[in-house]
């Protein structure tokens, strides 16, 4: 195949960027997006170009490191993770626009890679629960009904990447956060800290300078684990819940 | 925003009621608007019921109108640059909430100065003739169209707003998703079909 190519090229935070146009030719349809712009960038060293950052880790849809949008899809066509997009997707002649994750609270690093770290302090004010260290504790020692027990697997499938955020036209980071809090709060595990959870990470949410909520769906509909769009009304549910008895 | 929404939303659906009446004929009409101002009767005072409405619907209207200019001056900040390719995204009920809203907050303005105050009404507006005045009104063109499109846009952010407000108050869920959307839609077309009806009716004829 071979393709023409729009990419984002922004050399600092500081830089002002520019979509710069590259031709890649060789393109096997079984190549993922990501090996794809690896051709490309084994191009421009060998002519002595900077080649273009992206962030990747994984490269088997788990990690939540790649985050590229690809015609103004975050992470492209397909529902899944930008590592585990193929070039079949594409036809070859192809003009493919390739852009960062957009939002304030993901400042641009250098070309697609944008600063996440955002995210990392929503986890800190409570994305975690307070258990003993040492060994294991016996798995039945705790009985978790199987609704919940689905419930909290369904959430704890978000690998942060933040295509929610990307997608969304608010820059909101409602669907990422729901699906942690979602995913603590139904556990007895995550109980101690319940109402604090809800209540710190969706303030840490807001001062990070994320969008409000409209409810337009875009996040769910990129989302490349399928966290599903209530997620938003059940963690609204729980801060509201968290409101009220901390008020008593 | 939900529940300054739903608050207008309820309003509507008594609105929309009391307008139907309109087919009923002048009598029952005017009287029903000569009841809104004795609601209450005895215990308050000529129109205080109304009054309370008045001011509960415009304490709503103006929750409804900062929160929405807090939130969407908070969202066009959080994405600051846009993206090269753009597409379309959400449903065109949902992209349009922020117009839709300032378009029906223009037409509540001109609605009161029309059929409440009388101050833009032609054909010789009459408090106490509410029959009188609602047909004056749409037997102009530009009525019928303020109305209309006023119309329209009352059923897309009603469609939108909803089901919005379901999530917000955190009612929604993935087991009630349909039947919430279902209500939306209904609100919406109900609403719709009803208001649109009397301008309809005052064109063909059938009330007059
Ligand atoms: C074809 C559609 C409509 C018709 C024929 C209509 C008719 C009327 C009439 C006759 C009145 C005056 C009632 C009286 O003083 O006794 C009124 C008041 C009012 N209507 Fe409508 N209406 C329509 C749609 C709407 C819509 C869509 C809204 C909201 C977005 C709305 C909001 C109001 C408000 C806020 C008042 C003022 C209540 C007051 O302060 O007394 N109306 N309408
Ligand atoms: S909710 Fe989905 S899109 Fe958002 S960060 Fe988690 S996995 Fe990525
Ligand atoms: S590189 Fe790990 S999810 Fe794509």
């Amino acid at each position: 195949m071979k393709l023409n190519l729009r990419v984002w090229r922004q050399k600092n935070a500081d830089a002002p960027g520019d979509m710069a146009t590259y031709e890649v030719d060789g393109i096997s349809s079984d190549m993922s997006f990501l090996e794809m712009l690896d051709t490309l960038n084994e191009e421009l060293i060998l002519r002595g170009e900077d080649p273009v950052a992206f962030d990747h880790d994984c490269r088997e849809g788990i990690c939540g490191a790649c985050s590229l949008v690809i015609n103004g899809d975050a992470h492209g066509p397909e529902r899944t993770t930008t590592c585990q997009l193929h070039m079949r997707s594409f036809q070859d002649g192809d003009t493919i626009d390739v852009e960062p994750w957009r939002a304030a609270a993901f400042p641009v690093v250098k070309d697609l890679v944008v600063d996440r770290s955002a995210f990392d302090r929503i986890i800190q004010a409570g994305g975690y629960i307070s258990a003993p260290t040492g060994s294991a504790p016996e798995a039945h020692a705790t009985p978790v009904p199987k609704a919940d027990a689905d419930f909290a697997f369904e959430h704890a499938e978000c690998i942060g990447c933040g295509a929610c955020v990307a997608a969304c036209p608010n820059g909101s980071a409602m669907l990422f956060t729901s699906a942690k809090i979602n995913h603590l709060n139904v556990l007895p595990q995550g109980a101690p800290e319940r109402e604090t959870r809800v209540l710190d990470m969706v303030a840490t949410m807001d001062e990070e300078g994320f969008g409000g909520c409209t409810l337009t769906g875009e996040c769910a509909t990129a989302c490349p684990k399928g966290i599903p769009l209530p997620s938003i009304a059940a963690m609204n549910k729980e801060w509201l819940r968290a409101t009220r008895k901390s008020r008593r | 925003m939900a529940v300054s929404g739903l608050i207008m939303l309820g309003y509507l659906v008594a609105h929309v009621m009391g307008n139907l009446k309109v087919f009923f004929g002048p009598g029952e009409f005017n009287a029903y608007g000569h009841w809104l101002r004795t609601m209450g009767d005895p215990v308050l005072h000529y129109s205080w019921a109304l009054w309370l409405v008045r001011i509960v619907l415009l304490a709503a209207v103006a929750a409804h109108a900062v929160s929405a200019y807090q939130l969407s001056r908070r969202d066009i900040k959080a994405r600051p640059t846009a993206y090269v390719h753009r597409r379309r995204g959400a449903s065109y009920a949902t992209r349009t909430m922020r117009w839709g809203g300032i378009i029906l907050a223009l037409f509540i303005v001109w609605h009161i100065l029309d059929l409440t105050t009388g101050t833009v009404h032609t054909g010789g507006f009459e408090e106490g003739k509410p029959y009188q005045n609602v047909v004056d009104t749409f037997s102009t063109w530009y009525g019928n169209v303020i109305y209309i499109v006023a119309m329209l846009a009352v059923g897309l952010h009603v469609r939108h707003g909803f089901w919005s407000a379901a999530q917000t108050l955190g009612v929604g869920s993935a087991r009630r998703d349909r039947a919430l959307k279902l209500i939306a839609n209904g609100l919406a077309l109900v609403l719709t079909v009803g208001f649109i009806s009397v301008p309809v009716a005052v064109m063909t004829g059938v009330v007059s």
